[in-house]
């Protein structure tokens, strides 16, 4: 293999729930520093296809690899250790703990440290600090010390990345990270998301046409669990099969 | 325009027992009566030793469940097998008390290990099912192994030497209460140093949101199977200690009345506190104690009541009530220092 691979390809996967089809052989290229959208009407089969890169959901056929290397089998933990990392379309963040420790857990499990029982004031300081680094890159590190509940949902959401980002990922995938986003707040989203590391590879899944739009340099579009076309936001806006998908068959 | 929380008042980790310049002070408190126990019990030292027990146990769910979020009502199947594990010790192998405690810490990991490993992947009211339907199989199990266990009899002839070979286990449980209080002072610095520990923290995080921790490279399933391993241990030492300071082990130690009662202890002190398990237990032991002195029938009667007090209306149990006197004496001294 050379060694101008892409950072994420995916191959031929496949999986059914029973007569539910919802990937059906899904070919997808991420290359370095893509930043790839992925959009779909509803029950396309984008979430189930985050879950089968992430390995939330087992491929029933298909290779997925990472830098080249195959992850297909791999559990979630194992793909996130190797640079994979996911955000959250709903909020799972620690709610009862401060921003800095969500940080500084993941920081934690980075750097497999997260086995300490004893012996870990230093590395567990190292851990903090790198989170409060992470807060201030992201303009809120006034609000390190506090309960993520006690934030505005908009922060939250930025929180979200940010422990994406300590991860060191190299490939990121966003899920609807604008998603219930006041549009007050979401000037503070867009701008985070321009200031992601080019370096890394992003694919977005997303429902809002706007941040789409704005964010993506390319767009592939996913129908009944398939890959209907790819291309240019352009392309995709002026294509009439994927106007025929998302505004109906009766669409000029 | 976003809103932002208030940053001049003082957050709650500012405010909390223990933080702060005489934090130190707050630790000496429980231990400090702990200790003065030992003067002043007279004949009712034995009762301290099973209270020190007691705590030591509800400890252990604190860990499970309190911190990690393992919904568990079995925890009373590592007490009494590692009471059952300590006594065997004593009678068919040495008199030894230490070597006794670490057999039946052992065991009760052990059992704690492979349970864990079967169970831990469900969650929720299925898992509080398996962990009673595995503490209900290990009590069958006793009952049934009369030759083991001495069945109903309970298990008998059981010999404790002197503590390091020195201090004999007396008929007033002057040795017994010193020694429980020793190991449960070495068993609450470990949990203190757990829970504050990444380790410590990873599972806080699995508590509140499993999925999030999956989604950072947590192995969750294994991280379950540690705490619940450690927290068996932990009761298995509760029960050894029982074992050894009564010097004898009946089929009631592994009763799921066990596993309630600390439940309760636990919900009554307050739970993820650590303190909270040491209040809530001696509370409840002396309250009962006192009770079944008042009126010998009907003392359960009380202790459902306080209960019901408790949960409704003193929210984080008797840690929460301490932490509610302490914020009330800071404002208060707050406010005479700027005057």
């Amino acid at each position: 293999m050379t060694t101008s691979h892409a950072a994420l390809s995916v191959r031929g996967l496949c999986k059914n729930f029973g007569a539910l089809t919802v990937a059906q052989s899904i070919d997808l290229d991420l290359q370095p520093g893509a930043r790839l959208g992925l959009i779909g009407p509803n029950g396309a089969g984008k979430t189930s296809f985050v879950n089968l890169l992430t390995g939330m959901l087992r491929a029933d056929a298909g290779t997925i690899l990472l830098n080249g290397e195959e992850i297909t089998g791999l559990k979630p933990e194992a793909r996130v250790h190797r640079g994979l990392v996911r955000t959250h379309q709903i909020n799972t963040l620690l709610l009862e703990t401060s921003l800095r420790e969500n940080l500084a857990i993941a920081v934690a499990e980075r750097e497999n440290f997260a086995w300490r029982l004893l012996r870990f004031t230093p590395q567990w300081r190292r851990c903090l600090a790198e989170g409060e680094a992470q807060l201030a890159a992201f303009g809120i590190a006034d609000l390190a010390q506090h309960r993520v509940a006690e934030l505005p949902y908009g922060q939250q959401r930025l929180l979200e990345i940010a422990i994406a980002l300590v991860l060191k990922p190299r490939v990121l995938l966003l899920d609807e990270p604008a998603a219930g986003v006041p549009a007050a707040e979401a000037h503070a989203i867009h701008a985070a998301l321009d200031k992601l590391p080019a370096e890394i590879s992003i694919l977005m899944i997303e429902h809002d046409m706007d941040v789409v739009f704005r964010f993506a340099r390319e767009i592939a579009v996913l129908v009944q669990g398939r890959v209907l076309t790819t291309g240019t936001p352009q392309a995709i806006a002026a294509d009439p099969q994927v106007r025929a998908v998302y505004l109906g068959r009766s669409a000029p | 325009m976003t809103v932002r929380p208030d940053m001049s008042a003082p957050t709650l980790a500012q405010l909390r027992l223990g933080a702060g310049r005489f934090g130190w002070a707050w630790h000496v408190l429980p231990w400090g009566v702990a200790l003065a126990t030992y003067f002043v019990a007279g004949a009712y030292l034995t009762l301290g030793t099973a209270a020190l027990e007691m705590i030591l146990f509800t400890l252990s769910i604190d860990l499970a469940l309190g911190y990690a979020g393992i919904v568990t009502f079995g925890q009373a199947a590592f007490f009494g097998v590692g009471a059952y594990a300590a006594g065997l010790l004593s009678i068919h192998v040495t008199p030894d008390p230490i070597l006794g405690l670490l057999f039946g810490t052992a065991i009760a990991a052990l059992l704690g290990l492979v349970t864990g490993v079967l169970i831990l992947h469900t969650e929720g009211v299925t898992l509080m099912m398996l962990t009673l339907a595995i503490a209900s199989m290990i009590g069958a199990f006793a009952a049934q192994a009369g030759d083991l266990t001495g069945g109903d009899n309970g298990l008998q002839g059981m010999q404790i030497s002197p503590l390091f070979g020195v201090f004999p286990f007396d008929l007033w449980g002057q040795t017994g209460y010193l020694y429980a209080l020793g190991v449960l002072f070495l068993w609450f610095v470990a949990a203190w140093r757990i829970v504050r520990s990444p380790f410590g923290r990873s599972l806080d995080g699995i508590r509140q949101s499993p999925r999030r921790m999956r989604a950072i490279g947590t192995p969750v399933w294994w991280r379950l199977i540690a705490v619940y391993t450690l927290a068996a241990a932990m009761a298995g030492t509760a029960g050894s200690l029982k074992a050894q300071t009564n010097q004898f082990v009946g089929l009631d130690s592994l009763d799921l009345l066990v596993s309630g009662t600390a439940l309760v202890m636990l919900i009554l002190g307050g739970t993820r506190r650590l303190y909270g398990a040491f209040v809530g237990a001696a509370f409840y032991v002396v309250v009962q104690d006192l009770a079944a002195e008042f009126d010998p029938f009907r003392w359960m009667f009380l202790i459902g009541g306080l209960l019901v007090v408790m949960v409704l209306f003193l929210e984080g149990g008797l840690m929460g009530v301490a932490d509610w006197l302490h914020h009330a004496a800071a404002r208060l001294w707050l406010g005479t220092a700027r005057k």
